[in-house]
Order: structure tokens, then sequence, then C-alpha cells
């Protein structure tokens, strides 16, 4: 009951959210505040992330790689499997959900400990609008740090393979072009689309109507990243089913 | 001018306010005082319009809020000024920004009057020259001044205070007391005050609604309170030793 509870609690604060608009000059102000925020802050840690792990993805399959039948080219068709299905969309979100995600939950949550959104709300300013709406319109430029992620991940299998000697360059861009289908573009960015509103407005449920003090701001945190976690494994297993089988 | 009539609120089976009747005046800080649970922040909360209340009227220059529409309740918050507990000051804004900030999301006014609208109200808490500080590098003391300045920068005709005094030394309450009481004279507005500091009540009790369980358990002014004989008053004033001296000083007409 409780979590039907939270789950219609969570669409009425959609539906605030898109409410009554905030001023448009204060507005585009906050839109740039929070790109810089949650996606230009963001950048660093996820092109080390990506770099280093399609490095790995392309290191493990070429020393899994016994059978001299099967090509080299496989190496890096794996990596760009891996990588452009699952590891950047999902996986930097993932990771995105414990940075950004607590991020969003611990401002808001102390914003709410310390009655900032009382006062808004008594000044008559649509607290959920001001808050969470340019939050949303800066996760959607979070498809860029994916496409980013991609590339560098890409380029990461590419030294680990190629510098490492496990394959010759032009091996390595034939198994890159082996079978590609420009849906599974499609497919990546459509779930990286939906993992971007799950970013910025599971934790900011989580932080708006969070109750307590400062200890509970950091338990609304682990709440936050935990169920944006979960909502994203369980919708990328959805749109997978539905996308792609 | 607010007056609240025969107000009633409860939660679950919980009656919080039994029947409050009350006038807060204009041109005087009107103090609500009462324990921790007699029901002032509720009170308040219901005056500002956070919480609903069950029965009863609020009403404004007379005119009832639960008569007024969307669009007219949002008119009457951008003439009320709130004054939090903690200062409510945005932790992200400096001083300036956060006194700007009324004037900047509900008047079209040009940059140049708003800076000079800010300067202006920063000056009459004294606090020009901290304006390009953030909340986080000035005191206590400072930070309820700098919510003052946002309270009252787009010249509202209420003005609400939730316990300005917590946290202050007794220096710096007095300060703050003095400064709202001469804002509320300059200005002409209708001030009320929560709070349950005795100095508060001596420095500008002007108006005092004394609030127990829930029910308005007397009404009168500063100098009418420390003649008082009801007891449920003098239980709650003469706590301290302080104000037991005081009474017993009066008492031998000293």
């Amino acid at each position: 009951m409780r979590y039907l509870n939270s789950i219609g609690e969570y669409f009425l604060m959609l539906k605030g959210v898109f409410g009554r608009m905030t001023k448009r000059s204060v507005l585009k102000e906050l839109i740039f505040k929070e790109i810089d925020q949650l996606i230009i802050g963001s950048l660093g840690i996820v092109a080390f992330l990506s770099f280093f792990i399609g490095g790995v993805v392309a290191l493990q399959t070429a020393l899994n790689l016994n059978n001299p039948l099967i090509p080299k080219t496989l190496i890096a068709f794996a990596a760009r499997q891996s990588i452009i299905l699952e590891f950047s969309p999902t996986f930097i979100s993932i990771i995105m959900a414990g940075k950004v995600g607590s991020f969003i939950t611990s401002s808001i949550g102390s914003m709410r400990v310390t009655e900032q959104i009382d006062a808004l709300e008594v000044m008559g300013v649509n607290s959920l609008n001001y808050l969470i709406f340019p939050k949303i319109i800066a996760m959607l430029t979070y498809p860029f740090v994916i496409a980013l992620s991609m590339f560098l991940g890409i380029v990461g299998a590419y030294s680990a393979a190629v510098l490492g000697g496990f394959v010759g360059a032009e091996e390595f861009i034939e198994g890159l072009q082996t079978d590609f289908e420009g849906f599974q573009l499609f497919y990546a960015f459509f779930k990286t689309f939906l993992f971007a509103l799950i970013l910025a407005t599971i934790p900011a449920y989580h932080g708006y109507y969070m109750t307590g003090g400062s200890l509970e701001v950091g338990k609304a945190s682990t709440t936050s990243f935990v169920w944006t976690s979960v909502v994203i494994i369980v919708t990328n297993y959805i749109v997978t089913q539905l996308l792609l089988s | 001018m607010i007056e609240i009539k025969n107000l009633k609120k409860r939660f679950g089976d919980e009656e919080i306010l039994k029947g409050i009747d009350f006038v807060f005046e204009t041109g005087k800080t009107n103090l609500v005082i009462g324990q921790s649970g007699s029901g002032k922040s509720v009170l308040l909360k219901c005056m500002l319009g956070l919480f609903t209340p069950e029965e009863g009227t609020i009403e404004y220059d007379g005119n009832s809020y639960s008569d007024f529409t969307d669009e007219e309740k949002r008119a009457l918050r951008q003439e009320i000024g709130m004054l939090f507990q903690g200062g409510a000051l945005f932790d992200s804004m400096t001083v300036e920004e956060n006194v700007m900030f009324p004037l900047r999301m509900f008047t079209k006014k040009r940059k140049k009057d708003l800076h000079e609208r800010v300067n202006e109200v920063l000056k009459r808490v004294n606090l020009e020259d901290s304006a390009k500080k953030f909340p986080s590098e000035i005191s206590g003391g400072m930070q309820k001044r700098v919510a003052i300045a946002r309270a009252i920068v787009n010249k509202p005709k209420y003005l609400f205070c939730d316990e300005p005094n917590s946290g202050l030394d007794p220096h710096t309450a007095t300060i703050i007391d003095n400064l709202i009481h001469d804002i509320t004279v300059e200005y002409d507005i209708t001030t009320v005050i929560i709070t349950h500091d005795m100095n508060s009540l001596l420095e500008i009790g002007e108006n005092i609604a004394f609030l127990k369980d829930g029910v308005l358990a007397w009404k009168g002014d500063k100098t009418q309170i420390f003649k008082t004989d009801d007891k449920t008053v003098t239980d709650f004033v003469y706590t301290s030793d302080l104000f037991k001296k005081v009474r017993e000083a009066q008492n031998q007409g000293l």
C-alpha cells in the first residue's frame, strides 16, 4: 500500500512540475546552471570510466579468444555491442544514479530541511516547477553524455586491442562495422532518454517529499539511489523486450 | 488587519486548533505565544495557506481567504513577507540575490531598479556591506536580517515571523525584535510573530494571543500580561527565575 501511495505521489509531483511555470528569464538561468552541475560536471567521470571499461571489454574478449577459427574481428564486434547496447546507456546511468541522483536528492532534501521549499511556496512560487523542471530539461542533454561515453568506450577498446597487439587496426575497424544496424543506436538512445527522465525525477521525488533532519537527507539519498537503479534496470528489461526481441 | 474566526484544524483524530478567534492589528507587532505543541505553528501555517482549516475563516482586510480564487491566493502571497525560524535563505545565492529573489520572480523592473531597491532594503537592515557574501559566510543574526530584508523587499502588507529569535544571543535578539517592530510601524503592516521568547514579549508585545492546547487562553498586551493573575498565563510567563523576580519586585511596588 505504501508503495502504491508513493507511486501516486510521484505522478502527482510530475503533474505539479508541469503546472504553473516559473518566469522564463529565471528558468533559463536555472536550466543552464543545472546543465553545468548535472551534465558538464559528470563528463570527467563518464569519460574516465568509459575509456577504461571499453579497454577492459576488449582485453577480456581478446584473452578469452582461444579458438583460431574465430576471427579477431570479434574483439571489436563484441566491444561495440557491449558498449553501445548496454554499458554506455545502462551502466553509466546506474553510475549517474549514484552521482547525479544523490546530488539531486540531497540538494532538494537540504532545501526541505532548511525550510527553503516552504519559503518558495509562501512567496507564491510553484516550488516543484522551480526546482525540478530545470533538472528535467537539463537531463534532456544526457544522451550527449552517453554518445561521448560510447565514443570513448570504443576508443578505449581500440587502444587496448590494437595498441596491446591483440588485433590489427584494419581488423578492428572491420569488426566495428560488422553487422552494424542503425536501429541499435535508436534503441540505445531511446532508452537513454527514458533513463534521463528517471534520473531527474526519482531522486527529485525522494528529496522533495523527505521529512526529518540532516540524517534523513543522507538516508533519502541512499534510498533514491536504490530506487533509481531498480527502475532503470526494470525499464531496461522492458524496453529491450519490446524493441529487440 | 487579519481576523481569524472560530478556526479549527485537526490531524486525524487529534484536534490541534479548537476554535480560535483573534484580530491581528495593522501597524502593531502581534505576538502568538504558547508552549510547544500549543498550536502556534499550525495556526501560522493555516494563515499562510499551507494548511486548510476544517472550520472557521481567515480574513485579510475583510476578505475571506477561503473565498479567494487561485489567482487571488497567489496575489495575496505576493503581499506576504515571511521570516522563517532558520532564515530559510537560499544557500546557493548571495545575500543580494536572496533579497532580490522575490522582485525577480514577480516584478518586471529593470535590473538597475532591482539593485536600487535591494540596496535600499539592505541599508535598512544595516547589511549593505554584506551584499556579495553567501549566507554561510555571515552570522546567524545577520542571516535573520537578510531574511527580514527579503521579506520586506516587495513591500508586503503582512509580515509573518516564526520564532525570529531562536538561536540568537539576547543582544542580537533584541536588535531583531526592534527591527521587526520599527519596520511594522514604518511600513504600516500587519505583523504576526510566533514566539516563546519572553524578552520579545517585553520588547514588542503590543497585541498578544496566548494559546494553550489549541485554545486562545488569554489576549492582551505586554503591560497586561505581567499584571494578570490568570494561572495558565502566569505558569507560562513566570517559568524562569528572572521573571519570577520581576514579578516579586512588581508586587513589592519596586
